[in-house]
């Protein structure tokens, strides 16, 4: 009888479990490209691919109109939208316009909210990613002092 | 060694809401110091949320998320007595996480 733990076996097994171990990591991997991108329409096409992006009223971005300090500006993304993926924010004048990207488990409660800097004034775009398409807010941050080095 | 996630959870109704600080530098690497050098970039580039042991939310952030990061999120199918377990890892490398206990 051949014995059952031979070298090949458990090194096939080893490969097996450390592959399970990378699906997740990769699952949720850094999307470098995107976060490089250094336009607004760039970063989505990274982000999003060939899915259809729409502007959409379920999308809510609350953010203050004008930001005193650009390099603390609170913004708060909620959506009336089931099946929500990913949720991303988009500073348009920023160098690298891609500011955070958030990947909500099955299930999860669409509502976030941090703070992002902003280099001068610009449109910011919250954008919701579900299986079937995109959907954005966006909204005009005026900034009096920039963020970015100022 | 960074300092920990600070973590403040509440749980109503079964959604445990979720509000961290993150004690961290965030530099964009566009800076410069006095002497003009620039700075280098040195901020936190991914964010894994775990409630019970199970991730519930991760986040990928670029450097024009504001220092001293805070972020606040919900989180359905919470119950009392549930660990709610925050961890980062920035551009460097290193690494830092927090963890708390829902009431």
């Amino acid at each position: 009888m051949k014995p059952i733990c031979t070298r090949r076996k458990i090194l096939q097994g080893l490969l097996a479990l450390a592959g399970m171990a990378l699906m997740p990591l990769q699952l949720f991997a850094r999307n470098g490209a995107a976060f490089n991108a250094t336009g607004a329409d760039e970063a989505m096409r990274a982000l999003f691919g060939d899915k259809s992006v729409t502007a959409s009223e379920k999308v809510r971005l609350k953010a203050p109109d004008i930001a005193e300090n650009g390099a603390v500006v609170p913004v708060t993304v909620t959506a009336d939208i089931e099946g929500v993926q990913s949720i991303s924010l988009v500073v348009v004048e920023n160098p690298n316009p891609l500011s955070a990207r958030f990947n909500l488990a099955p299930g999860g409660v669409p509502d976030i909210s941090t703070r992002i800097k902003m280099g001068k004034s610009s449109e910011v775009i919250a954008a919701v990613e579900t299986q079937s398409g995109v959907y954005t807010a966006s909204t005009d941050i005026k900034v009096t002092i920039g963020g970015c080095g100022g | 060694m960074a300092k920990p996630v600070k973590i403040r959870a509440k749980l109503k109704n079964g959604i445990a809401s979720v509000k961290a600080l993150m004690p961290h530098p965030m530099e964009t690497g566009s800076r410069k110091n006095a002497e003009g050098v620039v700075i280098a970039a040195h901020y936190i580039e991914t964010v894994t949320c775990e409630l019970g042991g199970k991730v519930v939310l991760t986040a990928q952030w670029g450097p024009s998320v504001s220092k001293n990061p805070y972020f606040a999120f919900k989180v359905p199918g919470a119950e009392s007595g549930d660990t709610v377990k925050i961890s980062w890892v920035d551009n460097l490398g290193e690494s830092s996480s927090g963890e708390t206990t829902l009431k």
